[in-house]
């Protein structure tokens, strides 16, 4: 009997120690993407390249002497499905870390679970900023990093020298919350109130002829510009309007924040010729290091025969993956361990050469990345020709200084402050780290 | 004799002096442009207007279609078989061009440039056409070329618009006699920017008093022009939202409608006739690529016949056995929707396909300044209007319509006559899903392709078989262009978000004060 209970508890603390990591031989990464309904479209590629990276750094012999093992889960373009999944990935398969969402309302809903549970996410695409977590890195732009520098570029002479402005968006959190910012920034410039219109579409709207037609009068007699942030694959009808309304760059030049090269693959882009789009990478961009990351897309889809074939691309959100994927590989490196706390110390100043040709930081106190803003303008074959780009890396304001309720606001994770959301350090304040 | 020239032509650049002669400057913007730099090109372009050199047209369009390469000082054009030196005669330099990258500002310059070069072409489209790249010039140089031009010119809509174009930029000058013609032309032509600038002038204290009157004269005229085309545009925009939501629905007036059958699987049978679309598409590129432009007439009866064979499939293996329980059908119908998204989701992938549509389909016609239907628009009215004839014919005319008719009415009845009420029910169910194949040929062309392009009608497809009346084709035709209509005008006040909610709301009140819809069908039904 009591051999029996001594073999029991022997297994138990065996399958204990398999349990938190220690001894198994891999270590277990989580993606987060939605694979299946309105936004399959931009995500899938973010699995796919996720996937890549894993693949690469595994080759080389994979982290800490580990093969990385990912976890896919598939969240459906369902907001609380994607708190679910999360909790899940942290605490039945004990991810390491996630690498996950899309959409502002996908990442607002898991929040609270990565900072209930320690768990540690890395976003990558751009957004619309007014917050800081703990448990986050922000490896896409906030609106400083994209947004105003694309409005500034618009009412400069080269851009055209925009006087009017409509704000063109996807009714949910983020082209509200942008355009709230953008708004700020227009009056801080002395663009007055009745020379900006502001329109919201619903998710999946495909009706654009009384918009365009809006666009059209609204530009008669000032130059004007469009600023548009719909989101998903609404940008097709939108863009298929435009085209038909002969409404060209020229005349009134678009510059979208969630158009890339995936998004142009179904359009034919030939009548959009001109107009822009805003980004910290474009395909196009013509490097060593760029050259390598699509060369190296290209084989991993023909390899693993993904749906696309040769007309798969790489785009701004892919590169932020990849950028992110291989920070937190290099900060377990030198954290020597997959421990949350001790890698959320090390991802902070780790540097990664990117495809943007730039080298690329994380900043330790903020947990955004110091990225590049370029501008391009959309060629007749679905890519970007650049037409403006900062020298060098910009570092991220995730609290917008426009904004009057935030604009006296830190995201500071490092002492003294030790918060992504206060006036005042909070050194010795506060015990608890989630907001 | 030749180098000869070329030599002189080189003494004349070594000793750099522009004005000596055209050629000469016309050297220096090939010089300019083949730098590659925009600032440069810009200047380029000033300098071919002044001398208005017709021959750089070519270039200046391949260099608007992004085709302009450059290397060593050599300008070549690309097309389809390699790069070309130009002038034809220039040797084509070692290595590999680089291509000249345009931006916006400089694409507006060009545009004025070839608009200008434009101006003198023979052909009239071409004139007009010159007009709207020219926009209204602001160049004293182009004014005085367009003014002479004006003089000879004999085509009236050339005319009409050249004297507009001038109309704008005259209201500036400081001659009360030019600023009185050019109100007296936009009073006749201007549009929404001319209605601005006058309104502007109206306010501004530097206006001649004398010219209020017929400047108020102007700004009432321009209104009114104003507000007739915003009026058709509206109704424009509603008849074609109308013939949308006509074609989706219409496949459920008959299924839900004639039938009384929930079929939550409607949106998927549209979805199928998209992909049907698209597969007939891939099809066309890969066998006939010379016929690509005409795929849309073969996928038409294609899709038609796959949604009909699938809606077959379905009326046996489920639907046949649920007639008279609602709502197991509807559960049983919503299960197979999502059976259908998901295996098209295994097929082409979660990802939507593209449809490009014919080209004749791009573009549309500008019914009047500021009006344009997209040519794609008016085919979803054309199909949907000869879609709808077919649907009254079928049910009027021949004897599967008088059957479907007798059933609907009294089913025990019909069959006590020898009607055989189960083929009858399975040939019209497939009816309706072909009629819902055809709307997808339709939506192909004006939207996405994915597998949840069904999910996103379905609602709109049973508020128009609700508020039309069940049971009656008619009816949805009505509600359908109404609902549309309806809808673009309220756009406009409400925005696009609030639009939607007002009109759901506004429906629950009509379905509140009339449950029957808009058309009840008088008849001795027995199950009513």
């Amino acid at each position: 009997m009591r051999s029996v209970l001594k073999k029991v508890s022997l297994s138990a603390a065996l399958l204990t120690a398999a349990g938190s990591g220690q001894a198994a031989d891999t270590i277990k990464v989580g993606i987060l993407h939605s694979l299946s309904g309105t936004m399959a479209i931009s995500e899938t590629s973010l699995k796919d390249v996720a996937l890549m990276t894993i693949e690469e750094i595994n080759a080389k012999g994979g982290v800490l002497g580990k093969k990385l093992e990912p976890v896919v889960v598939d969240p459906a373009s369902n907001w609380p499905l994607f708190a679910e999944k999360a909790r899940e990935l942290l605490q039945k398969d004990k991810v390491a870390v996630t690498f996950g969402c899309w959409t502002s309302v996908s990442r607002k809903s898991v929040l609270p679970v990565y900072e209930e549970l320690n768990g540690l996410l890395f976003y990558p695409v751009q957004y619309e900023g007014e917050e800081s977590s703990y448990n986050v890195f922000y490896t896409g732009a906030a609106p400083n990093q994209q947004a105003i520098p694309a409005v500034e570029y618009l009412m400069s002479e080269d851009g055209g020298g925009a006087k009017r402005w409509i704000l063109l968006g996807t009714d949910y959190v983020y082209p509200r919350t942008t355009n709230k910012i953008l708004r700020y920034f227009l009056k801080s410039k002395g663009v007055k109130e009745s020379d900006i219109y502001e329109t919201y579409t619903p998710f999946g709207h495909s009706d654009y002829q009384t918009i365009v037609k809006k666009i059209k009068e609204f530009s008669a007699g000032k130059p004007t510009a469009v600023v548009s942030t719909i989101n998903g694959d609404s940008n097709v009808p939108f863009y298929k309007e435009l085209a038909n309304q002969k409404l060209k760059a020229e005349d009134v030049p678009v510059v979208a924040f969630s158009v890339g090269e995936e998004e142009l693959r179904g359009i034919d882009t030939s009548a959009l010729v001109g107009h822009l789009a805003a980004w910290n990478y474009f395909m196009s961009m013509d490097n060593p290091q760029n050259k390598e990351f699509v060369s190296k897309w290209k084989a991993y889809v023909k390899k693993n025969k993904l749906p696309g074939g040769d007309k798969r691309v790489t785009n701004d959100p892919m590169e932020a993956t990849y950028i992110g994927i291989k920070m937190w590989a290099q900060a377990v490196e030198q954290a020597g361990t997959t421990d949350v706390d001790a890698v959320r110390q090390a991802v902070g100043g780790q540097t990664v050469k990117s495809p943007s040709g730039f080298t690329i930081t994380m900043d330790a106190k903020n947990h955004h990345l110091h990225k590049p803003v370029v501008i391009g303008e959309i060629t007749p074959n679905g890519q970007f020709d650049i037409v403006w780009q900062t020298e060098g890396p910009v570092r991220a304001a995730p609290w917008s200084p426009y904004v009057p309720e935030s604009k006296n606001k830190v995201a500071d994770w490092t002492y003294p402050w030790i918060c992504g959301n206060c006036t005042e350090p909070q050194a010795g304040k506060r015990k608890s780290l989630a907001h | 004799m030749a180098s000869l020239k070329l030599f002189l032509l080189g003494i004349v650049i070594c000793f750099g002096n522009p004005a000596a002669g055209t050629e000469a400057d016309l050297s220096v913007a090939y010089q300019k442009i083949a730098s590659g730099k925009r600032p440069q090109i810009k200047k380029a372009l000033k300098i071919i207007v002044e001398n208005r050199a017709g021959e750089y047209a070519g270039v200046l369009i391949a260099l608007k279609e992004s085709r302009l390469y450059f290397r060593d000082g050599v300008l070549l054009i690309r097309d389809n078989q390699g790069y070309h030196p130009w002038p034809a005669e220039m040797t084509a330099p070692e290595g590999k061009p680089r291509r000249i990258r345009i931006n916006n500002s400089l694409r507006r310059s060009l545009n004025r440039t070839l608009g200008f070069l434009q101006i003198y072409s023979p052909d009239p489209a071409l004139r007009l056409e010159a007009i709207r790249l020219l926009g209204s010039p602001r160049d004293p140089v182009v004014r005085r070329n367009l003014r002479e031009v004006l003089e000879k010119e004999e085509d009236a809509d050339v005319r009409h618009a050249l004297e507009k174009s001038l109309a704008m930029v005259d209201l500036d000058s400081d001659d009360s006699m030019d600023q009185l013609a050019a109100l007296q032309v936009l009073a006749r032509t201007g549009g929404q920017d001319a209605f601005i600038r006058l309104k502007q002038m109206q306010r501004s204290a530097d206006t001649d008093p004398l010219l209020l009157p017929d400047l108020n004269r102007a700004l009432q005229k321009i209104d009114m022009r104003i507000f007739l085309a915003k009026f058709l545009a509206n109704t424009a925009y509603g008849i074609s939202l109308g013939s949308i939501m006509l074609m989706v629905s219409l496949g459920l007036a008959i299924t839900f409608g004639l039938m009384g059958i929930i079929n939550m699987a409607h949106g998927e049978m549209i979805m199928i006739g998209a992909y049907t679309t698209y597969v007939v598409q891939t099809i066309f590129s890969a066998t006939l690529p010379g016929y690509l432009d005409y795929y849309i007439w073969l996928a038409l009866p294609a899709s038609f016949l796959v949604a009909f064979l699938v809606g077959i499939v379905i009326e046996l293996l489920v639907i046949r056995h649920l007639y008279g329980r609602p709502l197991e059908t509807l559960l049983a119908t919503w299960g197979l929707s999502l059976i259908l998204i998901q295996t098209v989701r295994m097929i082409f992938g979660a990802q939507n396909v593209e449809v490009a549509s014919p080209s004749w389909l791009n573009g549309g016609w500008e019914i009047m300044d500021g009006l344009v239907l997209p040519f794609s628009r008016s085919f979803a009215v054309g199909v949907s209007i000869i879609v709808v004839l077919f649907v009254w014919w079928a049910m009027t005319r021949t004897s599967l319509g008088l059957r479907v008719r007798a059933i609907q009415m009294n089913r025990d009845m019909a069959r006590c006559v020898g009607v055989d009420a189960r083929r009858v029910d399975l040939l019209t169910f497939g009816f309706g899903s072909g009629l819902a194949g055809l709307a997808g040929v339709i939506l192909s062309q004006i939207g996405n392709v994915g597998p949840e392009l069904g999910q996103g009608y379905i609602i709109d497809s049973f508020m128009v078989v609700v508020v039309g009346g069940v049971g009656n084709v008619l009816g949805t035709v009505l509600g359908a262009t109404g609902l549309g209509v309806f809808n673009k005008y309220l756009e406009p006040f409400t925005g696009a978000v609030f639009g939607k909610i007002l009109i759901l709301g506004l429906i629950i009140l009509f379905i509140q004060r009339r449950p029957q819809g808009l058309f009840a069908i008088k008849g001795r039904s027995i199950e009513t």
